[in-house]
């Protein structure tokens, strides 16, 4: 497990995206086929599961190191994660054999099968063989906790390198069902050439924001408007009879999205359409948010289907009858969109907006709130579908953000990595009765240097502590900016907000001249 | 009345009216080692051994009286027996003994149990009332050794160097500077030096130590083939403009403090070394027991755990007040 304990610190030691790619390239390079199978299944949300409860893993080293519970409370305090805690607590490894990722995984899976008293002594012997940082990896796989520093995109982008793939075949390969137990590495990226082009979207066109007075742009009649929906960008594309969503950041969505299905049936074959996916229901457009543990979990549950469906929104066509409609104008696509795509349960097209003036576009912006959206999109009418973010043709017209002082009421402590630092944040406003009262928690916006800061500040200035959680003395203001706010009976403010982030650090900012929550009520509205 | 006491200005001796490290300016100074928070500014006498007193001498300038002794050579001062034993640290670094009628005192100072090949290794000494330090004393601190650290350090250096990248390691002048320098492998490249640390050096290459050339890391010197290369400055200086003579280079941050994912990533280097200057988990009890003492005092970093813990193992330990430790928060602790 050296070389995997390697890549792990290697990918810990840097927040640069190439220097993790080639730190991932050259463990491919070295490391055995069925390692980098799990290594592969470990970066795109395959990890092994759990085989022992944290708490018994945390009985066993106390055990096996003879130390008082207090101490090891005082440990993990300083460390602020249990597995590395365990490792460096443990004494220093006897030394032993050597053994790779994919022993030690089927290892701890054999273990499942044993008695309690057997497991225990395994893992000892185990731990005996084991420096402290694969100790610590060990720890991590038994207790199913094991992440690595990397996103799925650039283990792509690593494996593309190391397999000689196009990146988009080896994200359709990596699509599919598989598990480490039943395939190996070269049946996995291997096979099925022809169906992973089958799925290929297009580069994605992107909009840019528009900064400038609209009235720059010209004369209003070359230009088509329509509303900026709050989804997640998407292609939808059938070819030879299947279906395929990829997103923006070209991660295959289909499974994710089964309400999907039916347009295999309404939409003709060989068709790509460009459109938002967007939760809907009773009429309106849900906040995305809802939409999160749909993403996160590895399957869509009924209840998710039920409480947060979602349409498509399309926007453009891009292939039709299997060629390229790219080079068209839009006014052309979007005729072809209108015809080809008729409104039905679940592809929605995006309305235009009859708009005769920059004046008009500009109120029509203002008022994007009430359809539950974040402005308005501007498309010059003759514009090719073009790829990347490139300015002049396509703008997102975005309504400015709400924006509200605050004060910080409680901290948090990050995990893992940041684990010593308080990184995230509540922040309350005043009520009726002159209370504060909590109604968003980020960590966004803050610096480094800031966060350090309010570390530092946090420690000496906290009133109660709940867990990883300080309240603090209400002393700081700071002004927060949100994209929209929605009603919640969940949360005792009555509201929740859309991409809360922090603004500025209020220096000056006095506690009692803090935003009120009649405020945030008025802004609901 | 006890042999020593804790006063608000340091560990004071009243039968000899002697401070040892003081904080606030005194008449008569015992220094354990020349690191700037225990030889500080002000004392009218300082006492130290002969290694450690160039450092202080060039630190402290030609003002103040600076005597010195040899390991284990005794002075009497009215009536207390005082010497100084190797403590492992930095060059120089000492334990301070202090015996009356028949009572013996041992100051620890900062310590490690480690032989470094640089500072005299630590020797136990026997007494009845132990104050020892306990920057890292929690178990999950335990060090790796010397020639593996050394060894990843070279190893980082070398792969730095083929990508053409120069290799800055952030030490303290005084100790880590030195430690890593005598044990770089000397084929990668060129050495260089931050100014600060080759001052310390030259003052301790006079008195003796042997190191590899390692010259000030000057704009002239950039110009002959620095890419590879390796240099060595405070973590002051490298979070510095003095940094932006560099063009394509990779920091190194070497400290007890590495042992943790956690303070690694904190830390604004690309690369953390687990390497310290104290004595971890298991350098501090072995310490403790091989003294033999009947009551301790912890100082320093985590003392209400050590203590805690010192007392469950049978031995009469106490923490010592916040002033003797909170005056610089734990990780400033000069290692």
């Amino acid at each position: 497990m050296k070389n995997f304990a390697q890549l792990f610190a290697q990918l810990d030691q840097t927040a640069k995206a190439p220097e993790k790619v080639a730190a991932l390239v050259s463990y491919f390079e070295s490391a055995e086929a069925s390692d980098k199978l799990w290594t592969i299944a470990m970066l795109s949300r395959r990890p092994p599961g759990r085989v022992l409860t944290t708490a018994v893993l945390r009985k066993w080293a106390l055990e096996y190191a003879n130390l008082p519970n207090w101490l090891f409370e005082e440990s993990y305090k300083m460390v602020g994660d249990l597995a590395e805690t365990i490792a460096l607590i443990l004494p220093p490894a006897a030394g032993g054999e050597e053994h790779t990722l994919s022993y030690w995984i089927d290892f701890a899976r054999a273990l499942a099968e044993n008695e309690e008293s057997e497991k225990k002594h395994a893992v000892f012997k185990a731990w005996s063989y084991m420096p402290p940082d694969e100790r610590f990896l060990f720890n991590k796989l038994l207790t199913g906790g094991l992440r690595l520093g990397m996103s799925q995109k650039l283990m792509i982008m690593a494996l593309a390198q190391h397999t000689g793939l196009e990146e988009n075949l080896v994200a359709h390969r990596l699509i599919s069902e598989w598990s480490p137990d039943e395939s190996s590495f070269e049946e996995l990226l291997f096979q099925g050439e022809e169906e992973a082009a089958l799925s290929k979207p297009y580069p994605f066109f992107l909009a840019y924001p528009l900064e400038q007075d609209p009235q720059k742009l010209g004369e209003v009649h070359e230009w088509q408007f329509e509303r900026k929906w709050e989804g997640i960008r998407a292609q939808l594309i059938i070819r030879q009879g299947q279906l395929f969503v990829w997103s923006r950041a070209e991660e295959l969505l289909t499974d994710k999205f089964p309400e999907y299905h039916s347009l295999l049936e309404s939409l003709p074959n060989g068709i790509a359409l460009d459109g938002e996916i967007l939760p809907f229901k009773d009429g309106q457009p849900l906040p995305l948010n809802e939409l999160h543990t749909r993403l996160v979990r590895k399957s869509v549950t009924k209840k998710a289907l039920q409480e947060t469906p979602v349409i498509f929104k399309a926007y453009d066509v891009l292939e039709w009858q299997g060629s390229d409609l790219r080079t068209k104008p839009l006014t052309a696509r979007r005729e072809l969109l209108e015809q080809l795509a008729p409104a039905g349960e679940v592809l929605h097209v995006s309305e235009l907006l009859e708009i005769e003036s920059w004046e008009e576009a500009m109120q029509e912006r203002d008022k994007a709130r009430e359809y539950h959206c974040g402005g308005l999109m501007i498309k010059r009418k003759s514009s090719p579908y073009r790829s990347g973010r490139k300015q002049g043709d396509w703008w997102k017209y975005k309504v400015p953000p709400f924006t509200i002082d605050a004060v910080l009421l409680y901290a948090q402590r990050g995990d893992g990595r940041k684990a010593n630092l308080y990184t995230e944040f509540t922040f309350a406003v005043w009520d009726e009765e002159g209370q504060l009262v909590p109604f968003t928690k980020t960590g966004s916006g803050l610096t480094e240097s800031e966060l350090f800061e309010l570390t530092e500040w946090v420690r000496k200035n906290t009133v109660e502590r709940f867990g990883p959680v300080r309240s603090v003395k209400p002393e700081f203001v700071f002004e927060i900016e949100f994209d929209g706010i929605d009603r919640s009976t969940r949360h005792k403010s009555g509201v929740t907000l859309r991409a809360p982030r922090v603004v500025r650090w209020r220096r000056d900012g006095k506690v009692e001249e803090a935003g009120r929550l009649t405020g945030l009520r008025e802004m609901l509205k | 009345m006890a042999l020593l006491e804790f006063t608000d200005k340091g560990i004071y001796c009243p039968q000899a009216n002697v401070y040892i490290d003081p904080w606030k300016p005194v008449s008569r100074a015992l220094i354990t080692h020349g690191h700037a928070d225990h030889a500080r500014w002000g004392n009218k006498y300082y006492l130290c051994t002969h290694q450690a007193k160039p450092v202080i001498q060039y630190r402290l300038g030609n003002g103040p009286r600076i005597e010195s002794v040899a390991y284990g050579e005794e002075r009497t001062i009215n009536g207390v027996q005082i010497s100084f034993h190797p403590a492992g640290h930095i060059v120089g670094s000492a334990q301070i003994r202090l015996e009356y009628q028949g009572e013996v005192w041992v100051v620890s100072g900062d310590y490690k149990t480690e032989h470094d090949g640089i500072a005299t290794p630590f020797e136990p000494v026997k007494c009845n009332v132990f104050i020892t330090e306990s920057t890292f004393g929690l178990p999950v601190f335990r060090w790796k050794p010397q020639r593996e650290v050394m060894q990843e350090i070279n190893d980082w250096w070398r792969g730095n160097a083929k990508e053409g990248k120069t290799s800055i390691m952030m030490a303290y002048s005084l100790g880590k500077a030195q430690r890593i320098l005598k044990y770089l492998d000397t084929r990668i490249g060129k050495i260089f030096t931050h100014g600060a640390v080759e001052s310390v050096n030259k003052v301790l290459q006079s008195q003796g130590l042997k190191l590899p050339p390692a010259p000030k890391a000057t704009i002239d010197n950039l110009r002959n083939g620095m890419e590879s290369s390796f240099v060595i400055a405070p973590p002051s200086a490298v979070n510095s403009n003095w940094v932006h003579r560099f063009k394509e280079y990779s920091t190194g941050f070497a400290s007890g403090w590495m042992a943790m994912n956690g303070t690694r990533s904190r830390r604004s280097a690309d690369r953390g070394f687990m390497l310290s200057d104290h004595a971890d988990w298991d350098g501090l009890n072995e310490a403790v027991l091989a003294t033999g003492a009947e009551k301790v005092y912890v100082m320093h970093g985590y003392t209400s755990q050590f203590a805690k813990w010192l007392n469950e193992q049978g031995i009469w330990a106490a923490e010592m007040g916040s002033e003797y430790h909170g005056e610089q928060s734990e990780e400033t602790h000069t290692e």
